[in-house]
């Protein structure tokens, strides 16, 4: 319905502000904030020398009627000024709390607009993947991202790089080779989410952003354990085929939710373990320090894992059977692989042991099978939590790689 | 011109132009209007590929259309202005100097006056005229210097103006012309700096481009269509409106020849088209 009224008519005095100036911000304002619509007018008048042939000018371009007047000029507004914001709308609210935050499909046509923004109808169409909100939301996002940037450190002083180097040599070299094949498991780490940060629909900002602090906790993982490797030696340890093709099939995952499964509620989930275990018997304290510390990012990452996955399940149920689908695969491809490099497994051995002496190595060997077990332990309680019986949940972890991650 | 496809052409003074028509093709389709273009270097081969018949319809600078116009004249045959751009319509230059050393137009003589490139209607000819007619002969009472960014283009190119602009601030030329709107554009972009250049003189209104046919080409049912849908297109529709944007308008009028006679009187008093279209009609 609309109502005929009498055309307005309102009146505007610019003074010596030119519409070179800034003069047009006025002219557009006054329009919009006296509610003036097709056929009404607006009666500009001001000093500037150069109004009426500017004024000319900027009618023209926006569609507005022009009229020279002896002090300015009259604008009668066009009929197609306002049509710039027809079927304009809102891409979900910035405020979480309200009902209307978060789309169940977010808009290819919202593009990289803010959440909340009024987006131009117009906007050229962003094809992102990752467009539903049952696919990637975790409520806990928002707590997780404030946790993990409040728990930023900084690598150049968080850890006591001036540590001495008064244990077994035979030691060091297992640390530099568990080191190692910690920073070729964190590069897997980083990479799943960062392949699936790109196809993220940017709606679902919180999200973005705690996957955006998780790749920067990644790449602060990868430096340290480099700088630890190499802090009493020149080179590193080896890499097996058989550990890089339990990563390589971690990569090749093209679906997010079964991808953060493997790689978070398993894999990060196992790395819990070894982190805190390599932290438990670290020969030195820049050892403690990076793995206790890599230790409680990793539990953020576990967290954000759990929290998506149980939204997700809660809500299709039917992504139940892919996950145990995708465990069993992933099994089958490693199954004629050797998994863990021998070397580290060794490694993790001398560790435990503090020394190359057969009754130490003993307790070394018995600490590392509490290891295995530990993690086993750790997965099915995660596995659980996710709605998994108790026995599928061991059947399932027993499917883990023997790669850890 | 005897298919069902709507035959333009349009002349490619710069590389957006190829998306504009690109858009205007898609749009026509979805309307089941069959719809082609063809690309021209300058208007002049595309006003004399017109007289041949080699399209329906021309997108035509103001020069263009008073080419085609007199040409189809002299051979009999008419040309009719079918639609235009709002923005089309009720144009004006200004004739912009340096404060402080020129107050009035009679101040110009003896001096060098800067315009943009010499086939464009908005910032060479009609201003040129307008000197004239306040008694200031160009090339006797003032000097005139020609900045000729792509001739052939018909001033669609904002170079020249520009350029103008930029001799103007310079020093190197007592006066420069302009349109309106570039007058508003350089001023605010500092092209010309606030306060030191004011304007001495603006044109009366004028009109600039049409869609130009010949005969009675624009009764056929395939031209009517076209220009039903053209006159249709509306700004409020998201799919349509960065095409609208990109060429310039709110809205598309139908054509009206009236605009022209400042640029005919420009036209009549330098000859500008005499070579050519005699050339063309006498083919
Ligand atoms: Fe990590
Ligand atoms: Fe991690």
């Amino acid at each position: 319905m609309t109502t005929t009224r009498e055309p307005a008519q309102v009146a505007l005095e610019l003074g010596p502000l030119g519409l070179d100036g800034g003069g047009t911000v006025l002219l557009s304002h006054t329009i919009r904030r006296a509610g003036l619509v097709a056929g009404d007018r607006l009666d500009v008048r001001g000093l500037a020398p150069e109004l009426a042939v500017h004024g000319r000018a900027w009618c023209r371009a926006k569609g507005h009627g022009f009229t020279a007047t002896p002090d300015g000029f009259t604008i009668t507004v066009g009929r197609h000024d306002a049509d710039r914001s027809v079927g304009a709308e809102r891409a979900g609210h910035a405020d979480l709390r309200r009902p209307d935050a978060l789309a169940e499909v977010a808009s290819p046509r919202w593009g990289l607009a803010a959440r909340g923004a009024l987006v131009d109808a117009a906007t050229p169409a962003v094809r992102f993947g990752l467009d539903r909100r049952v696919d990637v939301w975790a409520d806990e996002a928002p707590a997780l991202y404030a946790q993990a940037t409040a728990a930023q450190w900084d690598p150049a002083t968080a850890i006591p790089w001036a540590t001495a180097c008064d244990h077994d040599p035979a030691v060091e070299d297992a640390i530099v080779q568990v080191m190692t094949y910690l920073v070729e498991n964190e590069t897997a780490a980083l990479l799943v989410p960062a392949r699936f940060l790109a196809q993220m629909h940017p709606h679902f900002r919180e999200i973005l952003q705690l996957l955006a602090v998780q790749l920067a906790d990644e790449a602060r993982h990868i430096e340290v354990f480099t700088r630890r490797a190499r802090l009493f030696r020149d080179e590193l340890g080896s890499s097996s085929a058989g550990g890089q093709a339990s990563l390589q099939s971690l990569l090749d995952e093209p679906d997010y939710a079964l991808a953060m499964f493997l790689l978070s509620v398993l894999g990060e989930g196992s790395f819990l373990s070894l982190l805190w275990f390599l932290h438990e018997h670290a020969p030195d304290a820049a050892t403690k320090a990076v793995t206790r510390l890599a230790a409680q990012d990793e539990a953020r990452h576990v967290a954000f894992g759990l929290a998506h996955l149980e939204r997700h399940l809660g809500l299709e149920p039917a992504l139940r059977e892919r996950l145990v689908a995708a465990v069993h695969r992933r099994h089958d491809a490693l199954a004629d692989t050797a998994g863990l490099n021998a070397d580290v497994f060794d490694a993790l051995v001398v560790i435990a042991a503090g020394s190359l002496e057969p009754l130490a190595i003993a307790r070394g060997f018995a600490a590392v099978t509490e290891l295995v077990h530990d993690m086993d332990r750790g997965r099915r309680r995660r596995l659980q939590r996710l709605g998994f019986p108790e026995a599928e949940a061991a059947a399932l972890s027993e499917l883990h790689t023997r790669n850890f991650m | 011109m005897t298919t069902d496809t709507v035959i333009l052409g349009a002349v490619a003074y710069d590389p957006k132009v190829v998306t504009i028509w690109e858009g205007f093709r898609e749009f026509f389709a979805a309307h089941d209007l069959a719809f082609d273009f063809v690309l021209y270097s300058n208007y002049e081969r595309q006003v004399e590929a017109h007289v041949r018949g080699d399209m329906d319809v021309a997108w035509n600078s103001p020069l263009a259309w008073l080419q085609l116009e007199r040409i189809a004249k002299r051979l009999g045959r008419s040309a009719q202005a079918i639609a235009m751009r709002d923005s089309d319509r009720d144009l004006t230059s200004v004739i912009v100097a340096r404060t402080g050393e020129v107050a009035s137009l009679a101040d110009l003589r003896g001096k060098t006056i800067a315009v943009g490139a010499g086939d464009s209607p908005q910032a060479t000819l009609i201003p040129l005229v307008h000197l004239q007619q306040a008694g200031l002969v160009p090339g006797r009472d003032v000097e005139v210097r020609r900045f000729d960014v792509l001739l052939g283009k018909h001033g669609d190119h904002i170079g020249g103006e520009r350029d103008a602009a930029r001799a103007l601030v310079a020093g190197e030329v007592a006066a420069a012309c302009m349109i309106d709107g570039n007058h508003l554009l350089f001023a605010r972009e500092g092209v010309l700096p606030s306060g030191s250049t004011h304007i001495v003189a603006q044109t009366a209104a004028y009109d600039h481009c049409n869609f130009s046919v010949l005969d009675d080409l624009g009764a056929a049912p395939k031209m009517k269509r076209f220009t039903e849908l053209l006159l249709g297109m509306s700004y409020a529709d998201p799919t349509l409106r960065p095409l609208m944007d990109l060429e310039g308008l709110r809205a598309w009028l139908p054509g009206r020849t009236e605009g022209y006679a400042l640029l005919e009187q420009a036209i009549d008093a330098f000859g500008t088209i005499d070579g050519f279209v005699t050339e063309i009609a006498g083919r």
